[in-house]
């Protein structure tokens, strides 16, 4: 059973990713309804925080709560209070003197979802913290691997791009090779750097050599916003180098599964034909998503152990 | 702690087959009404009721199931969070006359959330309820409309229905009598 919070994938059993893997396939339908709302989480508050831009996981861990019932509200940092020289640990007292019942939290620096998990009582969900780790998108990744390939253990999954500063790969990583994959990186020497063996995976350096024999690539964006100057020459050569085009899928293994975390630079690491064609399961990605954070937040906002006889599931 | 068989096999096949009658008898042809199983054993009924009209009727009446555990009362109290099952309407249901299938109604809890449910997915003309085993205490107003048998209990007993659907060896339905029922007439039928 999961604990209070998810900081990472890092230290999760395997039973723990496949229980949260199997609830979120459960969720899926909740959003095929036409009333698109459950009323498990009612009265429940869940706070949004976020120091980093983000679009899709913001929206889909808003959605994944509303789906549930709970009231949301959103803090970021480019409007809020930081601005004003707040600290972190500040603005988390004071949101928790308004009694959230959960924080979802993005944050420019390692280990910050972690500290706030120790201080408070509430449930903490990290949505992507510095370069370490973004637990529910590889939990919705592996969640879409599994619809197509079914059990992952033996499979080989590519992760090509700059993956040093990738939290998406990171997570990826810890929580395929647990399901018994086997994970294999690419890029440029610079993003995919021989210390990342030590995670237990293979350190590759053409596209080509891993696109053969993996069942799913996944394509990483280039995190310009990350890398130290002179980390990459420009978006065109790493295009030329590194970026998935029809003609670089033809010699990939047939039927592998192509893959993004979003958001997508078309033309650089993806080509729009690729990003676009059969074999991209992208916006599939993204539906999971919801499902993979509805089942976080059923299985993470547990109530008080009270003693059996409250229980009338026995009928 | 005593236990004894209120249900054979034999027992429930009749009782499912009147069941079946009784609900034709009222509402008419298989077209007429849908049949909405509680997951687990609800659900299981619902699909022998759907049969036995079959047989009868010669024509099947539609079947849904509910897994009511998203709209559980009682989900920040239990040990553990229940298995979520699946809920499936593979049909339009505003205008239709549903009857909602339970295997043993207790505390009314169940059919509170299964009726809550049951209104996100459509406005049906009008619902009913039927139940294998009505076991009494109450806790909510809610009655069922179609009854296979009575049986007096204790608010601690355990009436466990065992069904072949469910992996069980044999049908039937059992009591775990850990007190005395509230009126010793309750069970005769």
């Amino acid at each position: 059973m999961l604990g209070k919070d998810l900081l990472g994938l890092r230290r999760l059993g395997v039973e723990e990713i496949t229980e949260i893997l199997d609830t979120a396939a459960h969720f899926r339908a909740v959003s095929e309804r036409r009333i698109k709302k459950v009323p498990t989480l009612r009265g429940r508050t869940v706070v949004t925080l976020f120091f980093e831009n983000s679009t899709r996981t913001r929206m889909s861990f808003d959605l994944a709560a509303k789906r549930l019932s709970a009231d949301t509200l959103g803090f970021s940092a480019s409007t809020s209070s930081t601005k004003k020289g707040e600290t972190l640990m500040d603005t988390a007292r004071n949101i928790d003197a308004m009694k959230p019942d959960a924080i979802i939290i993005r944050h420019p620096c390692s280990g910050a979802p972690h500290m706030l998990a120790r201080a408070f009582p509430w449930t903490v969900i990290n949505a992507g913290d510095g370069i370490n780790e973004h637990p529910s998108q590889a939990l919705l990744d592996m969640l879409t691997m599994r619809d197509h390939l079914g059990d992952l253990a033996g499979r080989t999954v590519a992760i090509v791009g700059d993956v040093y500063h990738s939290r998406v790969a990171r997570s990826n990583i810890f929580g395929l090779r647990k399901l018994g994959a086997s994970v294999v990186l690419a890029g440029p020497g610079t993003m995919c750097r021989p210390e990342l063996e030590q995670l237990g995976v293979r350190v590759r350096h053409r596209i080509d050599d891993v696109l053969e024999e993996a069942d799913v690539v996944m394509m990483l964006r280039i995190q310009r916003e990350r890398l130290e100057p002179g980390a990459m020459s420009t978006a065109r050569e790493y295009s030329r180098f590194y970026g998935l085009d029809l003609a670089r899928l033809r010699q990939a293994r047939p039927g592998i599964l192509v893959m993004h975390p979003g958001p997508i630079n078309r033309g650089v690491e993806l080509s729009p034909e690729v990003a676009d064609g059969s074999q991209s399961v992208i916006m599939e990605q993204v539906t999971n998503g919801v499902a993979v954070r509805m089942a976080l937040l059923y299985l993470l906002l547990g109530g008080d152990p009270l003693p059996a006889g409250a229980d009338h599931a026995v009928a | 702690m005593e236990a004894w068989r209120a249900m054979t096999a034999r027992d429930l096949d009749r009782t499912v087959r009147r069941l079946a009658d009784e609900i034709t008898e009222r509402l008419g042809d298989a077209d007429d009404f849908v049949l909405i199983g509680i997951v687990t054993g609800g659900a299981h009924l619902a699909q022998r009721l759907a049969d036995a009209v079959a047989r009868t009727e010669g024509h099947r009446p539609q079947v849904g199931t509910l897994d009511i555990t998203l709209y559980r009362d009682d989900l920040y109290t239990g040990l553990e969070k229940p298995t979520l099952g699946v809920s499936s309407i593979p049909f339009e249901l505003a205008g239709r006359h549903v009857v909602l299938v339970d295997d043993v109604l207790f505390t009314g809890r169940t059919v509170r959330a299964a009726l809550d449910e049951l209104m996100d997915f459509g406005r049906p003309a009008r619902v009913q309820l039927a139940v294998l085993v009505d076991r009494g205490h109450r806790e909510l107003p809610i009655a069922a409309d179609f009854v296979g048998r009575t049986l007096g209990t204790g608010k601690l007993d355990r009436v466990m229905v065992s069904l072949r659907e469910d992996g069980s060896d044999h049908d039937g339905v059992q009591i775990m009598r850990f007190e005395a029922p509230d009126s010793p007439d309750a069970g005769a039928h």
